[in-house]
C-alpha cells in the first residue's frame, strides 16, 4: 500500500520550483534547469498514476519514457541555440536585450 | 503510513530540497550538480513507485546525458566559478517569481491532493512494459526516433549559425 498524496505533493512542489527557476534566472542555461524540473514533475505524476494500476497498455510508464526522450531532444536543441547566442553576443544573459 | 510511504517521503524530501537548491544557489556549476541530486532522487521515487525501467532510464538519460550536456554548455559559455549574484534576477523579480511558483504549487496541490488515496502498488514488470512498448506503442516509438534524428540535425545546423556568417557563406 502506498498513499498517492506523497507523489502528488512532490509533483506540485517540483512544478512550483521549476516555475521559480525559469522566472528567477538570468543565465539561459540555468533557465533550462527550471524546465527540467517542470518536466520531472509531469513524469512523476505519470508514474504515480501508472503505479495505482488500471492503466491500459502500461501507458503511465511508456509515456514517461517518451517524455524523457523528448526532454533529451529539447535540451539538445536548446543548448545549440544557447551556444549560437553566446557566439554572436558574447554572453547568455537573458535580461539585457541587445540588437 | 507504510514502509513505502516512509521511503517515498525520504527520497521525496531529498528531491524537493535539492531542487530548491538547484534553482536558488549562486554558484552556476553547483546548480547543475544539485540538479543531478534532484533527478537521481526522482529516479529513487520511481523505484519506490515500482517503475524499475523508468528509474533506470531516468538515471541513464537524465543524469547521464542531459546533465552532462548542461555542464558542457556551462563550460562552453564560460560560466563563472564561485558565487555570482548576477545569474539571478533582481530581488523584486525573484519575489514575484517565488509568489508565482508558490501559486503553481498551491494550485496543483489543491487540485491533486483531493484525488489522492491509498492504493496497492502496481509494479510494472519490465517484460510487460517492453511488450507494450514494441507492440501497442511501436509507431509513436518510431516517430520518436525520427524526432531524435531531427533534433540532432537541427542542433548541428543551429550551432553553425555564427560560423557561417563569419565565413560570408
Amino acid at each position: 500500500m502506498i498513499h498517492l498524496a506523497g507523489p502528488y505533493l512532490l509533483a506540485a512542489v517540483l512544478a512550483g520550483l521549476g516555475t521559480y527557476g525559469v522566472l528567477a534566472r538570468r543565465n539561459a542555461v540555468l533557465v533550462l534547469i527550471g524546465v527540467e524540473l517542470v518536466l520531472n514533475a509531469a513524469t512523476l505524476l505519470l508514474v504515480a498514476v501508472g503505479a495505482s494500476a488500471g492503466d491500459r497498455w502500461a501507458a503511465g510508464n511508456v509515456l514517461t519514457l517518451f517524455v524523457i526522450t523528448i526532454a533529451a531532444a529539447e535540451v539538445c536543441v536548446a543548448l545549440a541555440v544557447v551556444l549560437a547566442v553566446f557566439r554572436m553576443r558574447g554572453d547568455v544573459d537573458l535580461s539585457e536585450p541587445r540588437s | 503510513m507504510t514502509g513505502l510511504d516512509l521511503a517515498f517521503a525520504a527520497v521525496g524530501a531529498i528531491a524537493a530540497a535539492s531542487g530548491l537548491l538547484a534553482v536558488t544557489t549562486r554558484h552556476v556549476v553547483h546548480a547543475a550538480l544539485w540538479l543531478v541530486v534532484c533527478l537521481g532522487s526522482v529516479a529513487g521515487c520511481y523505484l519506490v513507485l515500482g517503475a524499475e525501467l523508468v528509474a533506470l532510464v531516468q538515471v541513464l538519460v537524465y543524469v547521464g546525458a542531459v546533465v552532462v550536456l548542461v555542464l558542457f554548455a556551462l563550460m562552453l559559455t564560460r560560466a563563472p566559478i564561485g558565487p555570482r549574484a548576477e545569474i539571478s534576477t533582481s530581488p523584486l523579480h525573484r519575489t514575484l517569481a517565488a509568489v508565482l511558483g508558490a501559486g503553481v504549487t498551491a494550485l496543483l496541490a489543491s487540485v491533486l491532493l483531493p484525488l489522492a488515496h491509498p492504493v496497492d502498488r502496481h509494479e510494472t514488470d519490465t517484460s510487460v512494459l517492453s511488450r507494450e512498448l514494441f507492440g501497442t506503442w511501436v509507431w509513436p516509438f518510431e516517430v520518436l526516433s525520427l524526432l531524435l534524428l531531427v533534433a540532432l540535425v537541427a542542433a548541428l545546423a543551429v550551432s553553425r549559425v555564427g560560423t557561417s556568417r563569419e565565413e560570408g557563406a
